[in-house]
């Protein structure tokens, strides 16, 4: 683990803030994952849940049942004996998305921006290995890091009304699946027919903060026929075990 | 057949909560929940119903339901709201037993925003991820995610009668002032310099007509950030005082989302979240820097009250008018003065 200590910030009395660093990049969210793990494995009585993010991991916590002095110390001994680890992830998902332009409508847009074919759009966005860095913003919406540069297109001037579910979104160089209809100010590229999310399904999430994933590209007619079993619950990617 | 609640009428935002959907903040799931957790939980208390079992949270757009099936007790805590029993006023907060022939309603009343009604027994709606709690942003918990409507059935499970049967909710620590509200500063109090973080407590701030569940806008002097207004997203407690580029502070409340982009100056501690959430749109008020011992203690201090059995107290017929007593034919329960 870097040697540099993380910032112990309090976000009321009830979570704790542990903060690796402040920048998106893969060696800050594995310290983060390092501490989420060695973490549950203490299974602290109080300790409610964490929240793992880019850069920091969200303790909540129950200060009348575990006090924060006590919770520090058990953050900070982690980080004295820190457990080995390596930056491979757990899990390579390959998630299949149609670019096709009546689901990825901004395809044009981003190609105008970028000065690139539809078709180099796809190949780069569908020959990337990208990082699930954490979830945000709606149930199952994970944002992924990876991208490659030439598709880093800043945000839309200015949002446009919700798109639908399952959308694959471009924007402030990062790439998001959506699970829920929302308006949005990023460019829409193309749509998996997997369920990021799915209350009736076990697992309700499908890919877990730290794995690495991928999207295969399928046409119109592929992408119609997985929507319908999709729909009847059934999952649609692949899942590789790497570790 | 089988005993349950019946909307007769609801304004917006009604909504089935319970004590929130936890377990899955990891993955961008709002916890919903209570707006005023304390005045929740009495409720739930004051029937005999577990702090966090499912209840009714009403809006200032206000409530009418009635019973199918039998009697039923309630208990009515939260803002001053108006509680009326087939048109008669009933002071609050309250124990009231329905009987499927009469009408409840609870409407906003003279201050506060948001009331809450629990049932002696259990409100039986499935779960969604682990919680009734309703979040119509993302379709989960209550009725299909959405708010409550005229007609809808909530299914009650072991229905009790509570004794006596209308009497008064002796619950001091629901009368709060709403003129300071409790801060801890942080977590990116570094993104502004002392004179801006003075500003901030120094106020006086503006509770603005967009708040909702999310989210209580603020409105005052615009505070300035010293190193910009976008910081990488990392996560959201309840009560975190965001500060996004017009400077106007947002304090996160029960539908947050669990993660965030705009620097937090302070933290409403967890205490004063119920205090903040009964304010009204147009309501001023200053925020009070405390330590962490104030917010535990805070803490402390509302576990040990809601720990003791709730008192209630007989209405008297003196406590009624008497338009009131000639529509009480169907109910028991109300003791002479004399007594």
């Amino acid at each position: 683990m870097n040697s540099t200590a993380p910032r112990l910030l309090d976000a009321g009395e009830a979570a704790l803030v542990v903060e690796f660093g402040s920048e998106v990049d893969p060696a800050t969210n594995e310290r983060v994952l390092a501490l989420d793990r060695a973490l549950a494995t203490l299974a602290l009585p109080g300790l409610r849940e964490t929240v793992p993010t880019y850069r920091s991991l969200m303790i909540h916590y129950d200060p009348l049942l575990l006090d924060r002095s006590r919770l520090v110390d058990a953050v900070r001994g982690i980080e004295i004996a820190p457990p080995a680890l390596s930056c491979a992830p757990n899990h390579l998902w390959t998630i299949p998305c149609c670019y096709d332009p009546e689901l990825g409508e901004d395809i044009a847009a981003v190609a105008a921006m970028t000065g690139l074919s539809a078709e180099r759009i796809v190949a780069l966005h569908a020959g990337t290995t990208y990082r699930v860095y954490m979830y945000g913003f709606a149930p199952g919406f994970c944002y992924l890091g990876g991208l490659p540069s030439e598709l880093a297109v800043s945000r839309r001037p200015t949002p446009r009304p919700p798109h639908p579910p399952n959308t694959i979104l471009l924007g402030g160089g990062l790439t998001l699946i959506t699970t829920f209809a929302m308006p949005t100010g990023w460019w829409l590229l193309g749509r998996t027919p997997e369920r990021m999310f799915a209350p009736a399904r076990e697992p309700n999430f499908l890919v877990d903060v730290g794995d690495a994933l991928r999207f295969a590209p399928v046409d119109r007619p592929a992408f119609d026929a997985l929507e319908a079993r999709a729909e009847n619950g059934e999952i649609v990617s692949q899942r590789e075990r790497l570790r | 057949m089988k005993k349950a609640l019946r909307i007769i009428a609801a304004g917006p935002g009604v909504t089935l909560q319970d004590g929130g959907r936890f377990g899955y903040l990891r993955y961008g799931v709002t916890p919903a929940g209570p707006m005023d957790p304390l005045a929740f939980a009495t409720a739930n208390r004051a029937v005999g119903a577990p702090p966090n079992a499912a209840a009714i949270e009403v809006s200032l757009g206000g409530v009418e339901l009635t019973v199918d099936g039998g009697p039923i007790s309630l208990a009515i805590a939260g803002g001053a709201f108006r509680l009326q029993l087939n048109g008669s006023e009933l002071p609050m907060p309250a124990v009231v037993r329905l009987a499927p022939s009469q009408r409840l309603a609870i409407r906003a009343g003279a201050a506060g925003a948001w009331c809450y009604a629990a049932v002696a027994g259990r409100i039986d709606v499935a779960p969604m991820l682990g919680s009734v709690a309703t979040h119509t942003r993302s379709h989960l918990g209550g009725l299909s995610g959405r708010a409550l409507v005229a007609d809808d059935l909530l299914p009650l499970t072991g229905p009790r009668l509570v004794e006596p049967a209308i009497a008064i909710i002796t619950a001091p620590w629901l009368e709060r002032a709403g003129e300071t509200i409790r801060v801890l500063l942080g977590p990116q109090s570094d993104y502004f310099t002392a004179d801006q973080m003075a500003a901030f407590l120094q106020g006086p701030w503006t509770l603005s007509v967009r708040s909702d569940r999310m989210a209580y806008l603020l409105d005052g002097q615009p505070l300035r950030h010293s190193k910009g207004f976008n910081i990488v997203s990392d996560g959201i407690a309840l009560g975190a005082i965001q500060v996004p580029g017009n400077g106007q502070p947002i304090v996160l409340m029960a539908d947050r989302q669990p993660t965030g982009g705009y620097p937090k100056i302070a933290n409403v501690i967890e205490a004063d979240v119920g205090r903040l959430a009964q304010l009204r749109p147009g309501a001023q008020f200053r925020f009070r820097r405390v330590t962490i011992e104030e917010a535990v203690a805070a803490r402390r201090a509302e576990a040990l009250a809601l720990a003791a059995p709730i008192v209630l107290t007989p209405l008297r017929r003196t406590d009624l008018s008497s338009e009131f007593l000639l529509g009480l034919n169907l109910i028991d329960g109300i003791i002479d003065a004399a007594h």
